[in-house]
């Protein structure tokens, strides 16, 4: 079960009185978060108004040595009010992911490279990158990507039937209370 | 799913190949918090694996002073090559021969399959069971059950200090 609720402090798509908040714990390095990622889209499309969508980070570092400086960069686009555009540079072009994207995504988006360089430089963003992590770990996030529906651990498959399925149940299970 | 060693049970103590010229004994880890996670096998698939959560895991650990050791009945060398890959920092003990004796006496073996549970123990500075657990073996268990079983260890200072004016 999801042990942190959703606050303003996330990042979040869709509306807030949305009926079913599905959540992502990702990684912007781990391959099946990538594969993942064209899939929620697809989602999030889908269920429009009936869904809020909240990204949280899960990096793990030691197999993905640059998934936290990828972080990084979402969450000083983030502060900027540009998070989900960097989050989607991020993964759609995740096979090249390095530094010199980081710089090339935030110009795109008219980000400041000397404010992102210091934002990297002193780790500005790491407590709340941490936080989602361990905030992750004590709900259960035993691997990327891990979802939770309306706070319960979706333990399916993250095809697009089986998400969309679960989402389907809970929309169901409110409607009828 | 076999019945793992419950809590309050001692938990017995073993002596495993830690690298291919080193072995190490449970016994020597008196006096901290130890956690066993015995798991079915080394290799499985990347970003689900349940040793690279616990190596992102680990600073955590380490603030209740708790030792982890990974287990399975993969030999030294498969262990050390494992380690490498996932730049793991901390011990997989290999229970490879007699195999899977030591996942025997914790009752966290598979007869069948010839592989360790995915069984988790967190032991008490002095060497008792304080928590076990066994997941599907399918099913990565994740790292919090261990933490809140950290969490719940009674203070260790404080137990040192009762004890001592006990017996005073």
């Amino acid at each position: 079960m999801l042990r942190v609720p959703v606050t303003p402090h996330d990042h979040i798509k869709g509306p807030a009185d949305a009926p079913v908040t599905l959540i992502e714990y990702g990684d912007y390095e781990c391959p099946y978060c990538g594969a993942a990622h064209p899939i929620v889209n697809a989602i999030v499309e889908r269920f429009s108004k009936e869904l809020r969508f909240v990204f949280r980070h899960f990096p793990m570092v030691q197999v993905h040595p640059f998934a936290e400086t990828a972080a990084q960069a979402a969450e000083f686009a983030g502060a900027h009010a540009q998070f989900w555009e960097m989050h989607d540079g991020l993964y759609e072009n995740q096979e090249s992911l390095g530094v010199p994207l980081l710089f090339a995504l935030a110009e795109a988006l008219g980000l400041p490279e000397d404010g992102l360089r210091e934002a990297l430089v002193n780790g500005e963003y790491l407590p709340k990158i941490r936080g989602d992590f361990l905030g992750g770990v004590r709900s259960g996030v035993n691997g990327t990507p891990t979802f939770f529906v309306n706070g319960r651990r979706h333990d399916g498959t993250w095809a697009y039937e089986d998400l969309a399925g679960a989402i389907e149940a809970r929309l169901h299970a409110t409607a009828s209370i | 799913m076999s019945n793992v060693l419950p809590a309050g049970t001692p938990a017995p103590d073993f002596t495993l190949r830690v690298t291919p010229d080193q072995f190490l004994s449970l016994r020597d880890l008196r006096g901290a918090p130890v956690i066993l996670a015995f798991y079915p096998a080394d290799w499985s698939p990347v970003c689900g694996d349940q040793m690279t959560l616990y190596n992102e895991v680990l600073p955590e650990f380490r603030k209740h002073r708790a030792e982890l050791l990974g287990i399975s009945v993969d030999g030294a060398w498969c262990h050390a090559a494992f380690v490498r890959d996932r730049h793991l920092h901390f011990p997989l003990l290999a229970d490879f021969h007699p195999k899977g004796a030591v996942a025997k006496s914790y009752r966290a073996y598979r007869e069948d399959e010839g592989v360790c549970e995915r069984a988790l123990f967190v032991l008490d500075s002095q060497g008792t069971i304080f928590w076990s657990y066994c997941s599907p073996i399918a099913v990565n268990p994740g790292a919090d059950g261990i933490l809140d079983a950290l969490e719940r260890l009674p203070n260790q200072e404080n137990v040192n200090a009762a004890s001592s004016s006990h017996a005073a």
